[in-house]
């Protein structure tokens, strides 16, 4: 991955994770941000790493994937362009729960969750906006995990 | 009503159309009853359970249909099962079905070689309405082989590409190796004006397309809500997700059709095996405008 600093401020600007954020907050946040790029192939995190950062991808396709001794790795989410990634740093013991592979030549943001947490604690304020922001990703991962569980497309009566 | 795509911003304020009653019993020939022989000429495997004929009359008119509609497919001496038509509405010379192998009859259907003989009886049913909806933004939402009684309608719209909007397929299949119609998929996909996205259920790490639910691609896929008719059709607890997707979206329910599936018997209306509430499904779909069952759909067992 490489990292690079300016015009953090436009893209950020533009992400609709910063939608309906006071600006002041976006720019605090902007101090924890840093842009990557990731190769084809390449892995952003691997699970059970330390949760110190999260991504907002800004372009790209991002498996998140479960590694099984003896398998190939099983894919079980794909995530794309303005989607957040790992909101594992939000919660104890903030460690990834998946490889995340990218598919594509992926541009993501970085942010820095150690930099972040600390502004959280100090100003609660910030800390509700940004749960606010993430609990509706969690919430809808949740209730598309548990309708892949499902097997909609399984034969009738199996 | 025929609609340019300059017509489109008017679109909006137009009712919606029901599907259009296409088998009138009462009307037709006596013989709704009496299977016609066609001829199986090509038979291909699609996935692991499921399998196209390409079939033949032995003697008289090609079966012409509508987007949509289904036959009755009798494997003599087994059994008779309602199949949709898969095949190219332009092209009915030969009748195209699409048949996953669920049943004793589908099962035994799996058996079946060029030169053998089927009955057919139909088309029957109210197809998806793809004269009604140009001049709008189309979706269309297929699961599994829900896409089998899409493909007509797509095909009709694909080929008269300039009388509607924005054309978005989103297709959801289990596993990678269950994708229908993949060689469509992919020419579909190569046109400059239509946006094809899959997405499986669950995949291994060879696969370099999208995972998860087929409900995550409405939220991405390029259409109007305000302007755009959803053709949906998968099993129930799909068309139950993509409903509600494509309505959090802003897609209003009177803009979605869905193709239902029931056990049809007699096709024509009379047995009731198909019933659905105060309808039958043979009769009065199995196309349905969403906002017409919304209430019945969210009855259990029903």
């Amino acid at each position: 991955m490489t990292g690079e600093t300016h015009g953090l401020d436009r893209i950020l600007a533009r992400h609709p994770f910063f939608d309906g954020m006071p600006e002041g907050y976006r720019v605090l946040i902007q101090g924890c941000a840093a842009n990557a790029v990731v190769k084809a192939g390449d892995y952003v995190y691997r699970e059970g790493e330390p949760a110190d950062r999260f991504y907002l991808i800004r372009e790209g396709r991002v498996a998140l994937e479960v590694y099984v001794p003896g398998r190939k790795p099983i894919v079980v989410d794909t995530l794309g362009s303005n989607e957040l990634m790992n909101w594992s740093w939000l919660l104890p013991p903030y460690r990834c729960h998946f490889d995340a592979r990218a598919l594509e030549l992926t541009r993501l943001i970085t942010l820095d969750a150690v930099c972040l947490r600390a502004k959280m604690d100090e100003d609660p304020v910030l800390g509700y906006a940004v749960y606010k922001r993430f609990a509706p990703v969690v919430a809808a991962r949740l209730a598309a995990a548990r309708r892949q569980l499902t097997d909609m497309y399984g034969a009738p009566g199996s | 009503m025929r609609m340019a795509p300059a017509d489109a911003a008017t679109a909006a304020a137009r009712p919606m159309p029901e599907p259009r009653q296409e088998t009138a019993p009462a009307a037709r020939t006596p013989d709704l009853m009496a299977p016609r022989p066609f001829t199986v000429e090509r038979v291909t495997r699609d996935v692991s359970d499921t399998f196209t004929l390409e079939l033949r009359p032995l003697e008289g008119p090609p079966l012409a249909f509508q987007p949509g509609q289904f036959t009755m497919l009798y494997l003599f001496g087994v059994g008779e099962v309602a199949i949709s038509v898969s095949g190219d509405p332009d092209r009915p010379e030969r009748l195209v079905q699409t048949i996953r192998a669920v049943g004793p009859v589908t099962r035994a259907m799996t058996a079946l070689k060029p030169g053998a003989v089927v009955g057919v009886r139909g088309p029957f049913g109210r197809p998806w309405p793809c004269a009604e909806i140009e001049g709008r933004d189309v979706v269309v939402v297929a699961g599994g082989v829900g896409l089998a009684p899409l493909r007509p309608a797509i095909l009709h719209v694909l080929a008269r590409r300039g009388q509607y909007g924005k054309v978005a397929l989103l297709c959801g299949a289990r596993t990678p190796k269950d994708i229908l119609f993949r060689r469509d998929l992919r020419r579909w996909g190569g046109r400059l004006d239509t946006s094809v996205a899959v997405t499986v259920d669950r995949a291994s790490a060879g696969w370099h397309g999208q995972v998860g639910v087929v409900t995550k691609l409405i939220g991405h896929a390029p259409f109007d809500p305000e302007e755009a008719a959803a053709l949906v059709c998968g099993p129930e607890i799909m068309i139950r997700y993509t409903v509600q997707a494509l309505n959090d979206r802003g897609v209003s329910l009177d803009r979605i059709y869905v193709s239902m599936e029931r056990n049809m018997k007699c096709a024509v209306g009379f047995c009731g095996h198909c019933q659905f509430g105060g309808s039958f499904v043979c009769r009065d779909g199995p196309v349905f405008r969403f906002d017409r069952i919304a209430d019945r759909f969210a009855v259990r067992e029903l």
